[in-house]
């Protein structure tokens, strides 16, 4: 099953770091999320996109995690070369996350 | 317990105008702000500023303020902005300008100053940059613009000496539609847990249209009704600082929980420490009721003292990039796309080897947006467009870029298509902590 199936995700920038929420539709499936979408495989599946850490972070009442993923934007809107300056799309890239 | 109304009239510089003429008008609104200034503008407001000192605010404050103001009068709604970008008081002489075309008599228009630090950026020199870990004048190229993220002090002010339109320059996004809330309920800017709740309410106010299903629909997982012409949101907020949002009957969009979900967790890091000018906000136990249709109730917010220091942006002349595209569609069309990325390859390493910093090989429609070792497309696409970006320290190196994607035409692959090349002036921004008693915001009152 992918991510995409029980949760939703929005992308913020600050900088050359990105952050990516996964906010689950149903509280039921929290738990499975939790469990699953671990800082270390997250960061395994942005490997050659994110270069440095990955901090998850967690919003309970809202069954609502923050991965901090640094060093993940090329240098940041200003200089990077993707042509997704912000990286808006990396929240549709974790959404396809197989668990 | 007295209540007042706060309606989001823009998320961003180019935003939507409609959706927050329909706030003043329906909205029963008692303020309306507009989020206006990206973090790299303000450098460009600047370099307006120096060759004419009357511009450097906002390129649409005039076509905003043409309907805004005259609405805002009538319906008795104040009008907050950081549309004055890097020349707030020549963008609140044009408002003046307007409101007297429009007979508003007696308005009291507003200009906050105070962050903009570019005369004095020589001190800072040792201070060291966030992204870059070296001293501030370390920096490769010649700093056009430094301003610190100031609070909501300034707009206080202003609203305590009677503005009914306050225009800023760089202050934090939430402050601008947190600061009715302290003024009219006579909030402390010690009382940390009423902060944190306005800077919750800010914060669900500052992106527009991302709060009410914009940048959140996906049809068959979140449909979304009416988003052509999507409402934009209103927080009503009680003096104890409970809220809930919602927006006007019969626009687009919805306001739910997860809508609402989305929006907080939006370029925040740890959600218990949400650093500001005014607070450091925690979200962590945050919670959404939905109480009627397109209602939510906010709870759970809360905050802890600010720091002694202020967040300043310095932007400086960095680089150039530059980009060339072109086309390839049909049977065979990815394997004409690498051999097109190959040639690329061969011609920059024959004609400008050296030059560039970094380069960037896409292939738009396989790995442009996730470019990750292991992430493969099973199907061929229909077409894809091949792109070639990279960086360069003067124009003519970064122009070879889209001169050498548009030579594809003649001397590439078959049937390449729609080439474009450009070359863009990179200002980047370097980010600092200054005392925050070197910034003291200043407000002037002008009155039609």
């Amino acid at each position: 099953m992918k991510l995409y199936e029980i949760a939703h995700s929005r992308t913020g920038d600050k900088g050359n770091i990105s952050n990516v929420s996964l906010i689950a539709y149903e509280e039921k499936d929290f738990a499975l999320i939790k469990e699953k979408a671990t800082a270390e495989r997250v960061k395994e599946h942005f490997k050659g996109i994110v270069k440095g850490e990955v901090v998850r972070y967690e919003l309970p009442n809202i069954c609502a995690l923050n991965f901090v993923m640094y060093d993940a934007l090329g240098g940041g809107v200003t200089r990077t070369l993707s042509q997704d300056l912000h990286g808006k799309s990396l929240s549709s890239f974790l959404l396809n996350m197989e668990i | 317990m007295k209540s007042i109304r706060v309606g989001s009239g823009a998320g961003y510089a180019g935003d939507r105008l409609e959706p927050s003429l329909e706030l003043i008008e329906k909205g029963n609104l008692d303020y309306i702000s507009y989020e206006c200034l990206a973090e790299r503008t303000i450098a460009i407001g600047q370099d307006a500023k120096l060759k004419d000192p009357n511009k450097g605010y906002n390129s649409l404050l005039e076509h905003r303020m043409e309907q805004a103001l005259p609405l805002c009068w009538k319906h008795k709604v104040k009008l907050i902005t950081n549309m004055g970008s890097a020349n707030p008081e020549a963008g609140a002489k044009k408002c003046v300008e307007i409101a007297k075309k429009h007979g508003l008599d007696g308005m009291k228009i507003a200009c906050v100053t105070g962050d903009d630090l570019l005369p004095v950026i020589d001190k800072y020199g040792d201070t060291e940059v966030w992204e870059t870990h070296e001293p501030l004048s370390k920096l490769p190229g010649k700093i056009v613009s430094a301003n610190a993220y100031m609070g909501a002090e300034g707009i206080v002010k202003a609203l305590e000496q009677g503005a009914d339109v306050v225009i800023t320059g760089r202050v934090s996004d939430p402050a601008i539609f947190m600061a009715p809330a302290i003024y009219e309920f006579g909030w402390s800017m010690e009382d940390w847990d009423k902060l944190g709740k306005g800077t919750m309410m800010g914060h669900l106010l500052e992106c527009g249209g991302q709060a009410t299903g914009g940048y959140y629909a996906d049809p068959g997982k979140k449909d979304v009704q009416g988003m052509g012409h999507l409402g934009f949101p209103l927080i009503e907020i009680s003096e104890d600082g409970s809220f809930f949002i919602t927006k006007v009957e019969g626009s687009g969009g919805e306001v739910t929980p997860s809508t609402c979900s989305e929006q907080i967790v939006y370029e925040i890091h740890d959600p218990e420490n949400y650093l500001t000018p005014d607070v450091v906000a925690d979200f962590k136990e945050v919670k959404f009721t939905q109480t009627a249709k397109d209602v939510v109730k906010v709870e759970g917010a809360t905050g802890r003292p600010r720091t002694e220091t202020f967040k300043c942006s310095v932007g400086y002349q960095d680089c150039f990039i530059g980009e060339g595209e072109i086309s390839y569609g049909g049977p065979g069309c990815v394997g004409r796309a690498r051999l097109a990325l190959d040639i690329v390859k061969e011609r920059l390493e024959l004609v400008a080897k050296g030059k560039f910093e970094e380069l960037k090989f896409d292939i738009i429609g396989c790995n442009s947006l996730f470019w990750g070792p292991d992430y493969h497309y099973n199907e061929e696409p229909s077409e894809v467009r091949v792109r070639v970006a990279g960086r360069a320290s003067s124009k003519a190196d970064a122009d070879i870029i889209g001169n050498e994607v548009e030579a594809l035409y003649t001397n590439g692959p078959a049937a390449g298509s729609g080439a474009f090349k450009r070359t863009r002036e990179i200002v980047s921004m370097a980010s600092i902590l200054v005392s925050r008693y070197d910034v003291t915001p200043e407000v002037k009152i002008l009155t039609v």
